[in-house]
């Protein structure tokens, strides 16, 4: 049984690699914030309350380029409506919390944290204190990001934009899943998802990020029962 | 107004991350259900990896012959083998630069 402490450092150490993907981006987000003209304190500010990455940039290039702020709050709601999909799956491990404990864990469940803390949960299941493991890895990638962001914003325009740094984003999720692509079911599912994202990527609200998960789980549903 | 449109957008964002946690009785869902979240990696991150590589920043499709699949390929052969989260990223960034500014 491991003690809160070692599950707190277990999760740190998981997402710590994530880094080299998660500080970039947050600089490019940070820089693109104040190059479209936004005031610094708006632009950080955004990393707390809304505090996704994607989310962001998309936020703040919709009102920049003139779109209704119902637009742009309905898109940020689109994109950051896979997290219900990841709040299902850690349900299962973080049942046994409060319900204040669970309304404050829940702010801190992003991408990385949610998939690196999965990984964990599924091999250590019997542990008492899993949570300190989402707690470790969601706030380091809290505290990057706040810094990172941050740095984006002071620096702005000395990040050179041909360095192409949001290229790190598709790098970091292909270091989570490429260990599944040796199970068949996984690289259906997979590439179900990644070709449904490029087919649905003009729908509006960039609602293929959503659309797309859901039509590779509905094939996920399909395998299992072919598996049967 | 843009305060108040973002501080809208994070308590919708918040929703999203709470509900299913707080809010859902777990038990709700069935065994078949629980059975097809396993897949939840795999459904969703190839939709932010795909566009992330076959999608510039002018929402066009890439040329085959783009840096960034080749960057892709080398990082999911280092991903494989290393099974090393830097190794990854870092093996994909730099076959890219290497492409971009060397050749």
């Amino acid at each position: 049984m491991l003690s809160k402490k070692q599950l707190f450092t277990k999760g740190i150490l998981a997402v710590a690699p994530h880094m080299f993907s998660v500080i970039p981006f947050g600089i490019v987000c940070g820089a693109i914030g104040i190059e479209l003209g936004f005031s610094p304190i708006l632009v950080y500010a955004m990393s707390i309350i809304i505090f996704g990455g994607a989310s962001q940039i998309v936020f703040l290039q919709l009102l920049s380029g003139g779109a209704s702020a119902l637009i742009a709050v309905t898109s940020v709601g689109v994109i950051n409506s896979r997290h219900l999909l990841y709040g299902a799956v850690l349900s299962e491990y973080l049942e046994k919390l409060s319900f204040i404990k669970k309304l404050l864990i829940s702010y801190l469940v992003v991408d990385q944290g949610f998939a690196e803390s999965n990984k964990f949960f599924q091999k250590n299941k019997n542990e008492t204190h899993l949570h300190y493991h989402l707690l470790g890895s969601g706030g380091t990638l809290w505290v990057c990001w706040q810094i990172s962001t941050l740095a984006g914003i002071i620096l702005g325009s000395f990040v050179p934009a041909e360095l192409g740094l949001k290229f790190a984003v598709p790098l970091t999720f292909i270091a989570i899943v490429v260990q599944d692509i040796k199970k068949l079911d996984h690289v259906i599912v997979m590439i179900t998802c990644g070709l449904s994202s490029l087919l649905f990527f003009e729908a509006p609200f960039k609602s293929y990020i959503i659309i797309s998960p859901i039509i590779a789980l509905f094939v996920a549903a399909l395998v299992l029962r072919l598996k049967k | 107004m843009t305060w108040f449109t973002i501080i809208i957008a994070g308590i919708i964002t918040y929703c999203m991350r709470m509900t299913m946690v707080a809010l859902v009785d777990r038990d709700l869902l069935g065994e078949k259900v629980k059975a097809v979240l396993a897949y939840v990696p795999s459904a969703v991150f190839p939709a932010i990896i795909f566009p992330g590589i076959f999608i510039n920043d002018y929402g066009t499709f890439i040329e085959m012959n783009d840096p960034k699949i080749f960057g892709a390929i080398i990082a999911i052969l280092v991903g494989y083998f290393s099974r090393n989260v830097i190794a990854t990223i870092i093996s994909g960034l730099f076959s890219y630069w290497i492409i971009i500014f060397l050749l």
